[in-house]
Protein backbone atom coordinates (compact mmCIF):
# COMPACT_ATOMS: atom_id res chain seq x y z
CA UNK A 1 0.00 0.00 0.00
CA UNK A 2 2.70 2.44 1.04
CA UNK A 3 4.78 1.64 -2.04
CA UNK A 4 1.82 2.46 -4.23
CA UNK A 5 1.04 5.76 -2.51
CA UNK A 6 3.85 7.83 -3.94
CA UNK A 7 3.30 7.23 -7.66
CA UNK A 8 -0.48 7.34 -7.24
CA UNK A 9 -0.28 10.68 -5.46
CA UNK A 10 1.94 11.95 -8.22
CA UNK A 11 -0.53 10.78 -10.87
CA UNK A 12 -3.35 12.37 -8.92
CA UNK A 13 -1.37 15.60 -8.78
CA UNK A 14 -0.45 15.60 -12.48
CA UNK A 15 -4.04 14.85 -13.39
CA UNK A 16 -4.92 18.40 -12.50
CA UNK A 17 -1.78 19.94 -13.92
CA UNK A 18 -1.94 18.27 -17.30
CA UNK A 19 -4.64 15.75 -18.21
CA UNK A 20 -7.49 17.76 -16.75
CA UNK A 21 -5.93 21.19 -16.67
CA UNK A 22 -8.82 23.34 -15.43
CA UNK A 23 -8.06 26.18 -17.80
CA UNK A 24 -6.93 24.63 -21.06
CA UNK A 25 -8.68 21.26 -20.97
CA UNK A 26 -11.80 21.74 -18.86
CA UNK A 27 -12.06 25.44 -19.78
CA UNK A 28 -13.33 26.42 -16.32
CA UNK A 29 -12.70 29.60 -14.37
CA UNK A 30 -12.64 31.80 -17.44
CA UNK A 31 -13.78 34.89 -15.56
CA UNK A 32 -10.58 35.48 -13.56
CA UNK A 33 -8.52 33.93 -16.34
CA UNK A 34 -9.49 36.68 -18.76
CA UNK A 35 -9.87 39.56 -16.36
CA UNK A 36 -6.81 39.61 -14.12
CA UNK A 37 -4.12 38.22 -16.40
CA UNK A 38 -2.81 41.58 -17.59
CA UNK A 39 0.52 40.93 -15.92
CA UNK A 40 2.49 37.94 -14.75
CA UNK A 41 2.42 39.14 -11.13
CA UNK A 42 -1.36 39.52 -11.12
CA UNK A 43 -1.79 36.11 -12.74
CA UNK A 44 0.48 34.39 -10.24
CA UNK A 45 -1.14 36.14 -7.27
CA UNK A 46 -4.58 35.15 -8.47
CA UNK A 47 -3.34 31.60 -8.96
CA UNK A 48 -1.88 31.48 -5.46
CA UNK A 49 -5.02 32.94 -3.91
CA UNK A 50 -7.11 30.32 -5.71
CA UNK A 51 -4.64 27.62 -4.65
CA UNK A 52 -5.10 28.59 -1.02
CA UNK A 53 -8.88 28.67 -1.24
CA UNK A 54 -9.14 25.45 -3.23
CA UNK A 55 -6.76 23.48 -1.02
CA UNK A 56 -8.18 24.66 2.31
CA UNK A 57 -11.79 24.22 1.19
CA UNK A 58 -11.12 20.73 -0.10
CA UNK A 59 -9.37 19.81 3.14
CA UNK A 60 -12.24 21.06 5.27
CA UNK A 61 -14.91 19.54 3.03
CA UNK A 62 -13.08 16.25 3.13
CA UNK A 63 -12.70 16.34 6.92
CA UNK A 64 -16.39 17.13 7.38
CA UNK A 65 -17.64 14.90 4.58
CA UNK A 66 -19.36 12.42 6.90
CA UNK A 67 -21.11 15.16 8.86
CA UNK A 68 -22.56 17.02 5.89
CA UNK A 69 -26.07 15.87 4.96
CA UNK A 70 -26.39 15.69 1.21
CA UNK A 71 -29.48 17.92 1.18
CA UNK A 72 -27.50 20.92 2.36
CA UNK A 73 -24.11 20.04 0.95
CA UNK A 74 -23.93 22.83 -1.64
CA UNK A 75 -24.80 25.44 0.98
CA UNK A 76 -22.10 24.05 3.25
CA UNK A 77 -19.51 24.05 0.46
CA UNK A 78 -20.30 27.64 -0.41
CA UNK A 79 -20.00 28.72 3.23
CA UNK A 80 -16.65 26.95 3.52
CA UNK A 81 -15.36 28.40 0.25
CA UNK A 82 -16.57 31.89 1.15
CA UNK A 83 -14.76 31.62 4.49
CA UNK A 84 -11.41 30.97 2.87
CA UNK A 85 -12.03 33.63 0.25
CA UNK A 86 -12.56 36.12 3.08
CA UNK A 87 -9.33 34.96 4.69
CA UNK A 88 -7.44 35.40 1.43
CA UNK A 89 -9.05 38.80 0.93
CA UNK A 90 -7.71 40.01 4.30
CA UNK A 91 -4.35 38.42 3.65
CA UNK A 92 -3.88 40.19 0.32
CA UNK A 93 -4.89 43.52 1.87
CA UNK A 94 -2.27 42.93 4.54
CA UNK A 95 0.41 42.01 2.01
CA UNK A 96 -0.08 44.71 -0.60
CA UNK A 97 -2.86 47.23 -1.23
CA UNK A 98 -1.59 47.80 -4.76
CA UNK A 99 -2.06 44.13 -5.54
CA UNK A 100 -5.47 44.20 -3.86
CA UNK A 101 -6.54 47.08 -6.12
CA UNK A 102 -5.18 45.34 -9.20
CA UNK A 103 -7.09 42.13 -8.51
CA UNK A 104 -10.18 44.10 -7.57
CA UNK A 105 -13.44 42.23 -7.25
CA UNK A 106 -11.96 39.05 -8.64
CA UNK A 107 -10.69 37.97 -5.25
CA UNK A 108 -14.22 37.95 -3.85
CA UNK A 109 -15.39 36.26 -7.03
CA UNK A 110 -13.23 33.22 -6.26
CA UNK A 111 -16.32 32.16 -4.29
CA UNK A 112 -18.15 31.41 -7.50
CA UNK A 113 -15.18 29.91 -9.31
CA UNK A 114 -16.63 26.64 -10.54
CA UNK A 115 -13.30 24.84 -10.30
CA UNK A 116 -13.51 25.04 -6.52
CA UNK A 117 -17.13 24.04 -6.12
CA UNK A 118 -16.53 21.35 -8.73
CA UNK A 119 -13.59 19.88 -6.83
CA UNK A 120 -15.45 20.00 -3.52
CA UNK A 121 -18.47 18.23 -5.00
CA UNK A 122 -16.72 15.78 -7.33
CA UNK A 123 -13.66 14.85 -5.33
CA UNK A 124 -13.21 16.16 -1.79
CA UNK A 125 -16.65 15.07 -0.62
CA UNK A 126 -15.90 11.46 -1.56
CA UNK A 127 -12.26 11.12 -0.54
CA UNK A 128 -10.15 11.22 2.63
CA UNK A 129 -8.22 14.42 3.38
CA UNK A 130 -4.84 13.46 1.90
CA UNK A 131 -6.00 12.50 -1.60
CA UNK A 132 -8.40 15.44 -1.58
CA UNK A 133 -5.59 17.86 -0.81
CA UNK A 134 -3.29 16.31 -3.41
CA UNK A 135 -6.00 16.53 -6.03
CA UNK A 136 -6.74 20.13 -5.05
CA UNK A 137 -3.05 21.05 -5.18
CA UNK A 138 -2.76 19.49 -8.64
CA UNK A 139 -5.77 21.40 -9.93
CA UNK A 140 -4.48 24.60 -8.36
CA UNK A 141 -1.07 24.11 -9.92
CA UNK A 142 -2.73 23.57 -13.29
CA UNK A 143 -4.86 26.68 -12.84
CA UNK A 144 -1.92 28.79 -11.67
CA UNK A 145 0.22 27.59 -14.58
CA UNK A 146 -2.60 28.37 -16.97
CA UNK A 147 -3.05 31.88 -15.55
CA UNK A 148 0.70 32.43 -15.68
CA UNK A 149 0.80 31.27 -19.30
CA UNK A 150 -1.85 33.87 -20.14
CA UNK A 151 -0.46 36.63 -17.93
CA UNK A 152 3.16 36.36 -19.04
CA UNK A 153 2.30 36.38 -22.74
CA UNK A 154 -0.04 39.34 -22.32
CA UNK A 155 2.50 41.28 -20.29
CA UNK A 156 5.36 40.56 -22.70
CA UNK A 157 3.35 41.56 -25.77
CA UNK A 158 1.25 44.30 -24.21
CA UNK A 159 3.85 46.08 -22.11
CA UNK A 160 7.20 44.64 -23.23
CA UNK A 161 7.99 43.56 -19.70
CA UNK A 162 7.95 40.43 -17.56
CA UNK A 163 7.47 40.84 -13.79
CA UNK A 164 7.92 44.55 -14.46
CA UNK A 165 11.39 44.07 -15.98
CA UNK A 166 11.73 45.58 -19.42
CA UNK A 167 12.65 42.95 -22.01
CA UNK A 168 13.02 44.80 -25.27
CA UNK A 169 14.42 48.19 -24.30
CA UNK A 170 12.86 51.59 -24.84
CA UNK A 171 12.28 51.22 -28.59
CA UNK A 172 9.65 48.51 -28.23
CA UNK A 173 6.19 49.73 -29.18
CA UNK A 174 3.84 47.90 -26.78
CA UNK A 175 1.00 45.96 -28.34
CA UNK A 176 -1.55 47.60 -26.08
CA UNK A 177 -4.56 45.59 -27.24
CA UNK A 178 -3.06 42.58 -25.47
CA UNK A 179 -3.70 44.30 -22.12
CA UNK A 180 -7.29 45.06 -23.04
CA UNK A 181 -10.12 42.51 -22.79
CA UNK A 182 -9.86 41.45 -26.46
CA UNK A 183 -6.20 40.59 -25.90
CA UNK A 184 -7.28 38.16 -23.20
CA UNK A 185 -9.44 36.31 -25.69
CA UNK A 186 -6.70 36.32 -28.35
CA UNK A 187 -4.12 34.84 -26.02
CA UNK A 188 -6.55 32.34 -24.50
CA UNK A 189 -7.56 31.26 -28.00
CA UNK A 190 -3.93 30.85 -28.98
CA UNK A 191 -3.19 28.68 -25.94
CA UNK A 192 -6.27 26.52 -26.50
CA UNK A 193 -5.20 26.12 -30.12
CA UNK A 194 -1.72 25.10 -29.04
CA UNK A 195 -3.06 22.57 -26.55
CA UNK A 196 -5.40 20.91 -29.01
CA UNK A 197 -2.68 20.94 -31.68
CA UNK A 198 -0.43 19.13 -29.22
CA UNK A 199 -3.22 16.67 -28.57
CA UNK A 200 -3.77 16.00 -32.25
CA UNK A 201 -0.09 15.62 -32.97
CA UNK A 202 -0.09 12.82 -30.42
CA UNK A 203 2.59 14.57 -28.42
CA UNK A 204 0.17 15.01 -25.59
CA UNK A 205 -1.86 11.83 -25.97
CA UNK A 206 -3.34 12.07 -22.46
CA UNK A 207 -4.70 15.48 -23.22
CA UNK A 208 -6.48 14.18 -26.29
CA UNK A 209 -8.23 11.47 -24.27
CA UNK A 210 -9.19 13.98 -21.64
CA UNK A 211 -10.52 16.37 -24.24
CA UNK A 212 -12.67 13.62 -25.70
CA UNK A 213 -13.96 12.63 -22.30
CA UNK A 214 -14.93 16.07 -21.16
CA UNK B 1 -9.36 2.77 3.45
CA UNK B 2 -12.48 4.35 4.84
CA UNK B 3 -14.73 2.84 2.18
CA UNK B 4 -16.53 0.53 4.62
CA UNK B 5 -17.35 3.26 7.09
CA UNK B 6 -18.70 5.53 4.38
CA UNK B 7 -21.23 3.00 3.12
CA UNK B 8 -23.79 3.30 5.96
CA UNK B 9 -23.58 7.06 5.95
CA UNK B 10 -24.32 7.17 2.25
CA UNK B 11 -27.30 4.85 2.70
CA UNK B 12 -28.68 6.94 5.52
CA UNK B 13 -28.36 9.98 3.33
CA UNK B 14 -30.47 8.46 0.56
CA UNK B 15 -33.30 7.88 3.02
CA UNK B 16 -33.40 11.56 3.94
CA UNK B 17 -31.75 13.34 6.82
CA UNK B 18 -33.68 14.52 9.86
CA UNK B 19 -33.97 18.29 10.11
CA UNK B 20 -32.13 18.39 13.42
CA UNK B 21 -29.10 16.73 11.86
CA UNK B 22 -29.06 19.28 9.05
CA UNK B 23 -29.28 22.18 11.47
CA UNK B 24 -26.55 20.62 13.58
CA UNK B 25 -24.27 20.22 10.57
CA UNK B 26 -24.91 23.73 9.31
CA UNK B 27 -24.40 25.18 12.78
CA UNK B 28 -21.14 23.32 13.21
CA UNK B 29 -19.81 24.40 9.83
CA UNK B 30 -20.85 28.01 10.42
CA UNK B 31 -19.14 28.01 13.82
CA UNK B 32 -15.89 26.67 12.37
CA UNK B 33 -16.02 29.18 9.50
CA UNK B 34 -16.82 32.03 11.85
CA UNK B 35 -13.81 31.20 13.99
CA UNK B 36 -11.55 31.09 10.94
CA UNK B 37 -12.77 34.46 9.67
CA UNK B 38 -12.45 36.17 13.05
CA UNK B 39 -8.95 34.73 13.42
CA UNK B 40 -7.93 36.01 10.00
CA UNK B 41 -9.44 39.44 10.64
CA UNK B 42 -7.71 39.82 13.99
CA UNK B 43 -4.33 38.70 12.74
CA UNK B 44 -4.32 40.92 9.66
CA UNK B 45 -5.98 44.00 11.20
CA UNK B 46 -2.78 45.84 12.16
CA UNK B 47 -1.01 45.09 8.90
CA UNK B 48 -4.01 46.25 6.84
CA UNK B 49 -4.34 49.49 8.82
CA UNK B 50 -0.61 50.16 8.47
CA UNK B 51 -0.77 49.47 4.74
CA UNK B 52 -3.66 51.89 4.32
CA UNK B 53 -1.85 54.59 6.26
CA UNK B 54 1.33 54.12 4.23
CA UNK B 55 -0.65 54.23 0.99
CA UNK B 56 -2.33 57.52 2.01
CA UNK B 57 0.97 59.04 3.12
CA UNK B 58 2.64 58.04 -0.11
CA UNK B 59 -0.17 59.57 -2.15
CA UNK B 60 0.06 62.85 -0.19
CA UNK B 61 3.86 62.99 -0.30
CA UNK B 62 3.71 62.52 -4.06
CA UNK B 63 1.58 65.61 -4.64
CA UNK B 64 3.37 67.73 -2.01
CA UNK B 65 7.03 66.74 -2.28
CA UNK B 66 8.12 68.93 0.67
CA UNK B 67 5.80 67.07 3.05
CA UNK B 68 7.27 64.98 5.86
CA UNK B 69 4.19 64.33 8.01
CA UNK B 70 0.43 64.52 7.50
CA UNK B 71 -2.70 65.08 9.54
CA UNK B 72 -6.25 64.30 8.51
CA UNK B 73 -8.95 66.98 8.62
CA UNK B 74 -12.55 67.41 7.54
CA UNK B 75 -14.11 70.56 6.19
CA UNK B 76 -17.70 70.74 7.41
CA UNK B 77 -20.57 72.30 5.46
CA UNK B 78 -20.87 74.92 8.20
CA UNK B 79 -17.58 76.36 7.00
CA UNK B 80 -15.32 75.08 9.75
CA UNK B 81 -12.48 72.60 9.66
CA UNK B 82 -11.94 69.89 12.25
CA UNK B 83 -8.97 67.71 12.89
CA UNK B 84 -9.63 64.00 12.94
CA UNK B 85 -8.21 61.99 15.83
CA UNK B 86 -5.12 59.86 15.59
CA UNK B 87 -7.46 56.89 15.17
CA UNK B 88 -7.58 57.95 11.53
CA UNK B 89 -9.81 55.75 9.42
CA UNK B 90 -12.01 54.36 12.19
CA UNK B 91 -12.62 57.82 13.52
CA UNK B 92 -13.47 59.35 10.18
CA UNK B 93 -16.14 56.70 9.66
CA UNK B 94 -17.84 57.72 12.90
CA UNK B 95 -17.55 61.40 12.07
CA UNK B 96 -19.25 60.96 8.73
CA UNK B 97 -21.18 64.24 8.78
CA UNK B 98 -23.10 64.54 5.51
CA UNK B 99 -21.29 66.92 3.17
CA UNK B 100 -18.02 66.86 5.10
CA UNK B 101 -14.94 66.82 2.88
CA UNK B 102 -11.88 64.94 3.97
CA UNK B 103 -8.47 66.43 3.29
CA UNK B 104 -4.91 66.13 4.51
CA UNK B 105 -2.68 68.87 5.80
CA UNK B 106 0.96 68.17 5.00
CA UNK B 107 3.82 69.61 7.06
CA UNK B 108 7.46 70.02 6.07
CA UNK B 109 10.54 69.16 8.11
CA UNK B 110 10.18 72.22 10.33
CA UNK B 111 6.54 71.39 11.06
CA UNK B 112 5.28 74.28 8.91
CA UNK B 113 2.25 73.80 6.71
CA UNK B 114 3.59 72.71 3.31
CA UNK B 115 0.27 72.23 1.57
CA UNK B 116 -3.13 70.57 1.46
CA UNK B 117 -3.98 67.34 -0.29
CA UNK B 118 -7.53 66.39 -1.18
CA UNK B 119 -9.24 63.87 -3.38
CA UNK B 120 -11.39 64.55 -6.38
CA UNK B 121 -13.31 62.27 -8.70
CA UNK B 122 -14.97 62.57 -12.08
CA UNK B 123 -16.23 60.23 -14.75
CA UNK B 124 -13.50 59.31 -17.21
CA UNK B 125 -13.59 57.21 -20.36
CA UNK B 126 -14.00 53.79 -18.76
CA UNK B 127 -14.87 54.49 -15.15
CA UNK B 128 -14.52 57.11 -12.45
CA UNK B 129 -11.06 58.63 -12.30
CA UNK B 130 -10.11 59.35 -8.70
CA UNK B 131 -7.20 61.69 -8.19
CA UNK B 132 -5.44 63.37 -5.32
CA UNK B 133 -4.22 66.91 -5.80
CA UNK B 134 -1.87 69.06 -3.77
CA UNK B 135 -2.87 72.66 -3.03
CA UNK B 136 -0.41 75.28 -1.92
CA UNK B 137 -1.94 78.06 0.20
CA UNK B 138 1.07 80.27 -0.60
CA UNK B 139 0.40 80.53 -4.34
CA UNK B 140 -3.30 79.55 -4.12
CA UNK B 141 -2.68 76.99 -6.78
CA UNK B 142 -2.59 73.26 -7.40
CA UNK B 143 0.98 72.05 -7.28
CA UNK B 144 0.72 68.37 -8.11
CA UNK B 145 -1.64 65.51 -8.87
CA UNK B 146 -1.57 61.78 -8.39
CA UNK B 147 -4.01 59.12 -9.49
CA UNK B 148 -5.77 57.22 -6.71
CA UNK B 149 -7.65 54.81 -8.95
CA UNK B 150 -8.77 54.58 -12.55
CA UNK B 151 -9.55 52.04 -15.22
CA UNK B 152 -8.62 54.09 -18.26
CA UNK B 153 -7.25 52.49 -21.41
CA UNK B 154 -3.64 51.40 -20.94
CA UNK B 155 -1.33 53.33 -23.22
CA UNK B 156 -3.90 56.09 -23.89
CA UNK B 157 -5.87 57.32 -20.88
CA UNK B 158 -3.21 56.25 -18.42
CA UNK B 159 -0.83 58.80 -19.92
CA UNK B 160 -2.19 61.18 -17.29
CA UNK B 161 0.25 59.48 -14.91
CA UNK B 162 3.31 59.67 -17.15
CA UNK B 163 2.89 62.44 -19.73
CA UNK B 164 5.36 65.15 -18.66
CA UNK B 165 3.71 67.92 -20.67
CA UNK B 166 0.36 67.10 -19.08
CA UNK B 167 1.77 66.97 -15.56
CA UNK B 168 3.39 70.35 -16.16
CA UNK B 169 -0.16 71.76 -16.03
CA UNK B 170 -0.17 71.02 -12.35
CA UNK B 171 2.96 72.80 -11.20
CA UNK B 172 1.03 76.06 -10.69
CA UNK B 173 -2.60 75.63 -11.69
CA UNK B 174 -4.45 78.76 -10.63
CA UNK B 175 -7.24 78.01 -8.13
CA UNK B 176 -7.63 81.47 -6.57
CA UNK B 177 -10.98 82.21 -4.94
CA UNK B 178 -13.16 85.09 -6.08
CA UNK B 179 -13.60 88.24 -4.03
CA UNK B 180 -16.27 86.96 -1.62
CA UNK B 181 -14.43 83.63 -1.16
CA UNK B 182 -17.53 81.72 -2.25
CA UNK B 183 -16.15 79.94 -5.28
CA UNK B 184 -13.11 79.72 -7.53
CA UNK B 185 -12.36 82.91 -9.44
CA UNK B 186 -11.96 80.86 -12.58
CA UNK B 187 -13.31 77.39 -13.20
CA UNK B 188 -10.56 74.83 -13.70
CA UNK B 189 -11.16 73.28 -17.08
CA UNK B 190 -9.36 71.03 -19.52
CA UNK B 191 -9.03 72.55 -22.97
CA UNK B 192 -8.06 70.94 -26.26
CA UNK B 193 -4.42 70.03 -26.65
CA UNK B 194 -2.42 73.16 -27.42
CA UNK B 195 -5.28 75.58 -26.62
CA UNK B 196 -4.20 76.49 -23.07
CA UNK B 197 -3.88 80.25 -22.66
CA UNK B 198 -4.76 80.86 -19.00
CA UNK B 199 -3.13 79.54 -15.80
CA UNK B 200 -6.40 77.92 -14.70
CA UNK B 201 -6.73 75.86 -17.84
CA UNK B 202 -5.49 72.31 -18.24
CA UNK B 203 -3.87 71.43 -21.54
CA UNK B 204 -5.40 68.06 -22.47
CA UNK B 205 -3.37 65.17 -23.83
CA UNK B 206 -4.00 64.68 -27.54
CA UNK B 207 -5.92 61.42 -27.89
CA UNK B 208 -6.84 61.30 -24.21
CA UNK B 209 -9.10 64.33 -24.04
CA UNK B 210 -11.87 62.62 -22.08
CA UNK B 211 -9.51 61.42 -19.36
CA UNK B 212 -7.80 64.82 -19.24
CA UNK B 213 -11.18 66.50 -18.89
CA UNK B 214 -12.04 64.15 -16.04
CA UNK B 215 -8.90 65.26 -14.22
CA UNK B 216 -9.80 68.92 -14.72
CA UNK B 217 -13.37 68.35 -13.59
CA UNK B 218 -12.28 66.34 -10.56
CA UNK B 219 -10.01 69.17 -9.40
CA UNK B 220 -12.64 71.77 -10.14
CA UNK B 221 -15.51 70.00 -8.37
CA UNK B 222 -13.45 69.24 -5.31
CA UNK B 223 -11.77 72.66 -5.12
CA UNK B 224 -15.08 74.52 -5.60
CA UNK B 225 -16.44 72.81 -2.49
CA UNK B 226 -13.34 72.55 -0.36
CA UNK B 227 -11.44 75.81 -0.87
CA UNK B 228 -14.21 78.23 0.17
CA UNK B 229 -14.41 76.37 3.49
CA UNK B 230 -10.68 75.90 3.83
CA UNK B 231 -9.07 79.21 2.90
CA UNK B 232 -10.68 81.31 5.70
CA UNK B 233 -9.56 78.68 8.20
CA UNK B 234 -6.09 78.03 6.86
CA UNK B 235 -4.45 79.33 10.07
CA UNK B 236 -6.25 76.71 12.13
CA UNK B 237 -4.28 73.94 10.44
CA UNK B 238 -1.26 75.27 12.32
CA UNK B 239 1.81 73.20 12.92
CA UNK B 240 2.11 69.47 13.16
Amino acid sequence: MTTLTAPRSWDEFMEGVWRQNPLFVMVLGMCPALAVTVSAVNALSMGLATTFVLTCSCLLVSLLRKLIPKEVRIAVYIVIIATFVTVVDYAIQAISLALYDALGAFIQLIVVNCIILGRAEAHASKNPPLPAVINALGMSAGFTLGLFALGSVREILGAGTLFGVSLFGPNFQPWVVMLLPPGGFFVLGAWLLLFSWWARRGLGKPVKEAVEHV
Amino acid sequence: MSGETRQPAAMAATQGTPTAAMIKALGLVSAICGLIIVGAYQSTFDAVAANKRIATERAVFKVIPAARSIAEFVALPTGTVEKLGAGGTANSANNAVPGAIRFFAAYDEGGQLAGIAAEGAAKGYADTVRIMFGYSPACQCVVGIGVVSMRETPGIGDKIITDKAFLANFTALDTRLNADLGALAHEVKAVKHGAKTQPWQVDAIAGATITSRAVGKAINDSAQLLLPRLVPNIDKLGKS
